[in-house]
């Protein structure tokens, strides 16, 4: 069974490529990836995520259920709309998914987690419930459209009332806001600013097509992978997956240790982890010359193997870059090997971080 | 459905040959190979001079999706290759059957010309994938 998201129509309207991405007839561009990876690091371009999973906690126990569900601590978010990045580990200290948390009250909670995992994610937080007093609801009554790059807010803008042009003044990144029938929230997945926004179903269409009319470019999946990738984030099921440790995923940052009497699940089996220091790291991989370093590929370094868990040609920087798996011994700065089509390259290690608002950051 | 020009050859890996007089060709991939494989970022060319044999891999097409060879449709001696595409690998997506060209061939054989599809035979190859 394929499903198809409330935009569906537009894509096909727009000349969209559709591919099957986890069981979501999606766009994987609308003509040219690369133009509309360009598109988002220097005007505004924009993606229908309408397929990602919204679900709302509440109740009196939201706060503490989200305490031992996920490794950061939502304790730590005080203002109302702040969003917090973390991710929901099995008991054997494996991500089962990351997910984004924004904070309305400590009664309620919105999460957005990815729609490959929804099945499990959702069957997992409902076990997890158990001896809490919280509803967990899922919200598909609603569309999802990523706004991102330099221009994104200002051709938005265009397009908001008073009201909601007030709601969003100032926000500062990674916060959301209920704003009409908009939740417009500082977040994305392609290191640019602007919003992402939930909408109404039978809005939804109406939206994308003022968005197209400000001038805001349609983007596919393909164009949303090399984004992520050049800002050095983490896409679910290549960069981890259930069997990878946070520790080993680039995700430590993402850990609230303290308070230690804080017991989310997991935390047993990454402090013997980390006591241990031996779980290998995600680090990124830049490669000047010709050729594409892709996921799966052997890195072969003085401390052991290695492997690419992403890899891509970066439009942005004109080569291929990537992020890989390798000895926690591997230093930034090191330069170790890729086995790439039947040859050994030289490839430089550098932090997971590529391009940021349309600049090279390394 | 894919523009196949009437005029050329074409070898169901999807490369398409150009008769260009004297025993000359020009060699490409069809513009429904290009678009399978998406935006062209490298083109691995073969070297002028190099003797090439039919089916030899011959040259890559790295697009930003994946890696992919093609294969020499015809042998015979690499006469000449589309430096433009160092710079501009994206004329294989443009202009598949035209600026985005790869190389030409000294024929060793003529009659080789003869084994490869012409546009009918290319379209219900393709079809048939």
């Amino acid at each position: 069974m394929t499903n198809k998201t409330v935009l569906h129509a537009k894509h096909i309207e727009a000349g969209a490529k559709l591919v099957d991405f986890h069981g979501w007839e999606m766009p994987i561009n609308y003509g040219s990836q690369i133009e509309e990876h360009h598109a988002v690091r220097t005007d505004a371009g924009m993606f229908d995520v309408s397929h990602m999973t919204i679900v709302d906690i509440k109740g009196s126990d939201a706060k503490a259920y989200l305490r031992r569900l996920v490794i950061n601590d939502v304790a730590k978010l005080e203002v109302a709309g702040k969003a917090l990045y973390t991710g929901m580990l099995n008991n054997e200290g494996g991500v089962i998914d990351d997910l984004i948390i924004y904070f309305f009250t400590e009664t309620y909670y919105r999460l957005v987690v990815n729609s490959a995992t929804r099945v499990k994610d959702l069957a997992w937080m409902n076990e997890q419930a158990s001896g809490f007093d919280i509803t967990i609801t899922e919200r598909p009554e609603f569309g999802m459209i990523a706004v991102q790059g330099p221009q994104a807010k200002a051709k938005v803008a265009t397009l908001l009332t008073l009201e909601q042009t007030q709601a969003v003044e100032g926000m500062k990144p990674f916060f959301g806001v209920q704003a009409g029938d908009l939740f417009i929230a500082t977040t994305g997945y392609t290191g640019e600013n602007g919003y992402e926004i939930v909408v109404p179903e039978d809005q939804a269409a109406d939206l994308w097509q003022k968005l197209l009319d400000a001038g805001v470019a349609p983007c596919g999946l393909g164009a949303r992978d090399t984004l992520r990738l050049e800002a050095g984030m983490n896409l679910y099921g290549l960069d981890m997956d259930e069997t990878v440790s946070p520790l080993a995923a680039n995700m430590a940052w993402t850990i609230s240790w303290e308070p230690t009497d804080r017991d989310f699940i997991g935390r047993e089996v990454l402090t013997a982890q980390k006591a241990a220091g031996d779980q290998p790291k995600l680090v990124g991989l830049v490669f000047e010359e010709k050729g594409v370093l892709r996921t799966g590929l052997k890195v072969i370094t003085p401390f052991g193997e290695g492997i690419i868990t992403s890899g891509t040609f970066s439009p942005t920087l004109g080569h291929s870059i990537a992020m890989a798996r390798v000895p926690r011994s591997v230093s930034l700065g090191d330069t170790v090997e890729v086995e790439m089509r039947k040859k050994l390259v030289n490839v430089k290690v550098i932090k997971a971080s590529f391009v940021r608002n349309g600049k090279k950051v390394f | 459905m894919s523009n196949i020009p009437s005029e050329l050859k074409y070898a169901t890996s999807h490369e398409w040959v150009r008769q260009e007089g004297n025993g000359v060709v020009t060699v490409g991939i069809t513009e429904h190979a290009q678009d399978l494989l998406g935006d062209m970022v490298f083109v691995e060319l073969p070297d002028v001079d190099d003797e090439i044999s039919t089916g030899d891999d011959v040259a890559v097409a790295e697009s930003v999706k994946a890696a992919s060879d093609i294969y020499a449709p015809i042998s015979g001696k690499v006469i000449e290759v589309n430096e433009d595409l160092e710079d501009s690998p994206e004329l294989v997506n443009s202009d598949a059957f035209g600026a985005g060209w790869l190389f030409k061939v000294q024929l060793a054989d003529e009659a080789e010309l003869d084994a490869l599809l012409d546009a009918e035979g290319y379209e219900n190859s393709i079809d048939e994938d």
